[in-house]
C-alpha cells in the first residue's frame, strides 16, 4: 500500500475510488466485537507479574539466577534450622564421657555383613595401648555387629535446656557405640559436639552482626544525614577503630572481661565485643549511600512537606539501599564467625560448657595430640565451609540487591 | 605533595592520641590495680613481699595518683622508648620484648611483599584471561583462601608436615640462634624459616587482592579508550601495560592501609600456633597473666605499625595519583 503511494502520483488519486461503491457494505471484514484501545498493551498473566513485580521479587528473581549462591543460600538454612533441633540430631548429649572410648577413632558405617544385608551398622571397638608410642588403639572387633538404631530413645538431654527428653534421630544399639566422628579426651562423641557447637557458632554471628547494623545504621545514618561536624567526627572514630588490628583488640577486649561472669554472660561480652567493632564497613557504606541518595528530588519533597529527618531516613532512605546493607551485613558475618573461633581457639574467647567450634579446636591446639588423633580437627570443616558459604550467598546477594542494573 | 605530606603527618597525631588512649582504657580494664593483685599472687605462694619493691613500683606508675596522671606517666614513657614494666616477668617490658618487635616488622612486611609478588601476576593473568580454565580455577583457589582462617591454615600444615614428612615446621630460626645477637648466619636462618609463616599469613590477603585486581581490571579493560588503543594497533602487552593497569593500580596501593592491620592481626595468631617468637604469643601469654603493660605496649606497637602502613600507603596514592593530592585538604 506504502508502494503504491510512492509510485502513483498525486493527481490520481480519484481513479482508485472508482473501484468500490458507496451504498454496498466494504468488502473487507469487520469485527463486531467493542473495541478495546489497550489492546495492544494487553499482557498474559506471566508477563503481568513479571513486569509488576516489586523491588523485592525482581531481586528474587535476580538472586535465583545465581546458581551457587541459592546452593549456599540453602545450605545455610539447614543449618540454621539445624540449630532448633541439634539435641534430637546429635546421637550423644554434650557432655556425655564415654570413658572407656577416650580418644576413640571414627566408626565407619557397614551395611553387609558376610554377604548377608544387615542394614546399617558398626563393629564393636576392641581397644589396647600402643605402649611404644602411648597411643590408644581401637580396631573394629568382626564379632560385634551394633546395628544402628533409628528415631529412638537414647542418651537423656534437656531440649533446649528446658524440658527433659531423650528422643533421637540416630542412636546406636543396645549397650554399643555410635562415634562417627572419633572421641575427644574425655571420651565425647566429636560429632555430637560438633552439631551442637553448630548453635553458639552460627548465633553468635547473628547476634554480632544485629548489634552492627544497629550501630552502623545509627552512626552512619546520622553522619551521611546531617553531614558536618557529626561527619567529621564519626570518620574519625571509624578511623581510629579501623587502625587497630582486630584480633590483637578482640584478645586484649576479651582477656578484659571478668574472670568471674558465667559462661553465659561471657557469651553475651564476647558477641558484644565482635559486634562493637565490626559496625564501621557498615557505617561507611550508609554513610557514602545516604551522601548520593540524599540529594535526590524525592527526599527534598519529603523535606519540603514537612517529613522529620527520622521519617526521611526511616521512610524515604532506607528502604533504597536496605538491600544493599543486608548484602554487606551477610558478608560481615564470616568475620564474626572467623573472630569467635579465633579467641576461642587461643582459650580467650568462650569457655566451657559453652561449646563452639573454636572451644572444640581448642583441644587441637597441641599439635602432638593432633598427629596421634587427627579427627580432632574436623571442626576445621564445618567453618571453613560455613565461611564459604556466607561469601557465596553475600556475593549473589550482592549482585541480586540491584535490579534495575 | 610536601603540603599533603605535612598535613597528613598532622592528622597522624591526633588518631595516635585516640589510640593511645584507647590502650591504656584496656590496660586499666581489669578490675584492682596491679599491684594488689600482683602482691596477692606473691602472698598466695608464699612468698616474701618485698616492701622496697613494691614501693619503687608505686612509685614508677604513680598508681596512688588519679587515671589521667598516670595515663600521661605512661605515655611519657613510651615516647622515651620505655614501655612499662611487666610484672610477670619482673622486668621491664623493653627486656623482655627483644627481638619480638623486629621479628614482627620483618614477618609483616615480608608478607605484604610476598601479597603483591603473587597477586600481581595472577591478577593480571586472571582478567585478562577472563572465564577459562585457569580463570576459573585461580578463582576457586582464592574463595577457599579466603575462606580458610589462617590459623587453621597453619594447624592443617602443621599437621600435614608432622605426618608426611615428620618435621617440625614451627619457629623462625634453628634453635641454637635463639637468644644469639645478630649475625650472618642468623638472618640466614630466620630466612630459610620465614616463608612458611608468611604463606600462611599472606594466603586470605593474596587471595583477597587477586580478586579485586581482576574486577578492577575488568572494569578498565571494557572502557572504550582500550579499544580505541587497540584499533590505532598498539600491541596488545603494551595496552595493558600503560593504561588500564595504571588505572587498576589505585586500589592497589590504597589496600595497603587494609592490608596492614589483616597481616599483623593474622600474623599474631598464625605465630601462636607456628610458635614464632614475635609479639603474637608474648601477647597471648600476658593477657592470659594479666600483664596489662606488656599487653598494651604490644598493642600499641601493632597499632603504631598500622597507623604509619596506612600514612605510607596516602603518600604513595598521592605520589601515582595528582587528583589526591591536590585534593587532600579541600573540605567537601
Amino acid at each position: 500500500m506504502t508502494q503504491d503511494l510512492i509510485t502513483e502520483p498525486p493527481g490520481s488519486q480519484p481513479a482508485g475510488k472508482a473501484v468500490s461503491q458507496p451504498t454496498e457494505p466494504l468488502p473487507h471484514f469487520v469485527s463486531t466485537e467493542p473495541f478495546d484501545p489497550n489492546a495492544s498493551e494487553v499482557m498474559s498473566a506471566a508477563q503481568e507479574a513479571y513486569f509488576r513485580a516489586s523491588q523485592w521479587r525482581m531481586m528474587w528473581y535476580r538472586f535465583r539466577r545465581h546458581r551457587v549462591a541459592v546452593i549456599a543460600g540453602g545450605f545455610l538454612l539447614v543449618l540454621y534450622l539445624s540449630t532448633l533441633v541439634s539435641e534430637v540430631l546429635a546421637p550423644y548429649e554434650l557432655h556425655t564421657r564415654n570413658t572407656d572410648f577416650i580418644y576413640a577413632r571414627p566408626q565407619a558405617i557397614h551395611l553387609v555383613e558376610n554377604g548377608r544385608f544387615v542394614g546399617p551398622f558398626v563393629y564393636g571397638f576392641d581397644f589396647h595401648l600402643d605402649m611404644r608410642n602411648l597411643r590408644r588403639v581401637y580396631s573394629d572387633n568382626p564379632n560385634q555387629v551394633q546395628k544402628l538404631r533409628f528415631f529412638c530413645l537414647g542418651d537423656p538431654y534437656r531440649f533446649w535446656g528446658l524440658i527433659p527428653a531423650s528422643f533421637h534421630l540416630v542412636c546406636p544399639a543396645e549397650g554399643g557405640t555410635l562415634f562417627l566422628l572419633g572421641t575427644d579426651r574425655l571420651g565425647r562423641d566429636m560429632l555430637s559436639r560438633i552439631v551442637y557447637g553448630t548453635r553458639i557458632s552460627l548465633t553468635i554471628g547473628l547476634i554480632g552482626i544485629s548489634i552492627s547494623f544497629l550501630l552502623g545504621i545509627t552512626i552512619g545514618g546520622l553522619a551521611g544525614y546531617y553531614g558536618g561536624w557529626i561527619d567529621v567526627a564519626s570518620q574519625r572514630l571509624i578511623e581510629i577503630v579501623r587502625c587497630f588490628p582486630e584480633i590483637p583488640l578482640w584478645m586484649a577486649l576479651s582477656a578484659a572481661l571478668p574472670v568471674n561472669w558465667s559462661p553465659m554472660l561471657i557469651y553475651f561480652g564476647i558477641t558484644l565485643i565482635l559486634g562493637m567493632l565490626e559496625w564501621t564497613g557498615l557505617a561507611r557504606a550508609v554513610r557514602s549511600k545516604l551522601l548520593a541518595l540524599r540529594e535526590e528530588d524525592f527526599c527534598t519533597a519529603a523535606v519540603l512537606m514537612g517529613a522529620r529527618p527520622s521519617r526521611v531516613i526511616g521512610r524515604h532512605l532506607l528502604p533504597s539501599f536496605l538491600s544493599h546493607l543486608i548484602a554487606s551485613a551477610t558478608l560481615a558475618i564470616p568475620s564474626m564467625i572467623l573472630g569467635e573461633t579465633a579467641l576461642s581457639f587461643l582459650g580467650l574467647g568462650l569457655r566451657p560448657p559453652i561449646t563452639s567450634w573454636g572451644v572444640l579446636l581448642n583441644e587441637a591446639q597441641n599439635i602432638n595430640v593432633v598427629a596421634l588423633y587427627p579427627w580432632l580437627l574436623l571442626p576445621v570443616i564445618p567453618v571453613i565451609l560455613v565461611v564459604l558459604a556466607f561469601n557465596f550467598f553475600g556475593d549473589g546477594l550482592r549482585d541480586a540487591a540491584d535490579p534495575y542494573h | 605533595m610536601f603540603g599533603y605530606v605535612i598535613r597528613r603527618l598532622l592528622v597522624m597525631i591526633p588518631t595516635l592520641i585516640a589510640i593511645s588512649i584507647i590502650v591504656f582504657g584496656i590496660i586499666q580494664l581489669p578490675p584492682g590495680d596491679y599491684l594488689s593483685t600482683y602482691v596477692a599472687e606473691l602472698q598466695s605462694q608464699g612468698e616474701a613481699v618485698d616492701p622496697q619493691k613494691i614501693q619503687f613500683l608505686r612509685e614508677l606508675y604513680g598508681f596512688d595518683r588519679p587515671a589521667w596522671e598516670q595515663y600521661l606517666y605512661w605515655v611519657a614513657g613510651l615516647l622515651q622508648g620505655n614501655m612499662g614494666y611487666s610484672f610477670a616477668y619482673n622486668l621491664p617490658v623493653n627486656d623482655v620484648v627483644g627481638d619480638r618487635l623486629v621479628l614482627t616488622f620483618i614477618v609483616s612486611i615480608s608478607t605484604i611483599i610476598f601479597t603483591w609478588v603473587l597477586a600481581f601476576p595472577i591478577g593480571i593473568y586472571s582478567a585478562t584471561h577472563q572465564y577459562s580454565w585457569t580463570d576459573y580455577g585461580l578463582t576457586l583457589l582464592g574463595f577457599l583462601g579466603l575462606a580458610t582462617p589462617s590459623f587453621l591454615l597453619a594447624l592443617v600444615l602443621l599437621y600435614g608436615a608432622n605426618t608426611l614428612f615428620g618435621i617440625s615446621i614451627g619457629g623462625l630460626m634453628d634453635e641454637r640462634f635463639i637468644g644469639q645477637p645478630w649475625s650472618l648466619a642468623k638472618v640466614g636462618s630466620v630466612l630459610s624459616h620465614l616463608w612458611i609463616p608468611v604463606i600462611v599469613i599472606g594466603a586470605s590477603g593474596t587471595a583477597g587482592m587477586i580478586r579485586r585486581l581482576r574486577a578492577n581490571l575488568l572494569d578498565e579493560l571494557q572502557k572504550q579508550y582500550v579499544t580505541t588503543a587497540r584499533a590505532k594497533g598498539l600491541k596488545p602487552f603494551k595496552v595493558l601495560m600503560k593504561y588500564p593497569l595504571r588505572m587498576s593500580l589505585n586500589p592497589f596501593i590504597a589496600d595497603i592501609g587494609t592490608l596492614l592491620p589483616h597481616v599483623i592481626s593474622g600474623a599474631a595468631i598464625v605465630s601462636v600456633v607456628l610458635s614464632l617468637p614475635t609479639t603474637g604469643p608474648m601477647l597471648l601469654e600476658a593477657l592470659r597473666s594479666q600483664d596489662m603493660y606488656l599487653a598494651g605496649s604490644f598493642l600499641m606497637f601493632m597499632a603504631l605499625l598500622t597507623v604509619i602502613g596506612v600514612f605510607l600507603s596516602d603518600l604513595a596514592l598521592a605520589a601515582l595519583d595528582p587528583r589526591i593530592r591536590l585534593d587532600g585538604g579541600r573540605q567537601r
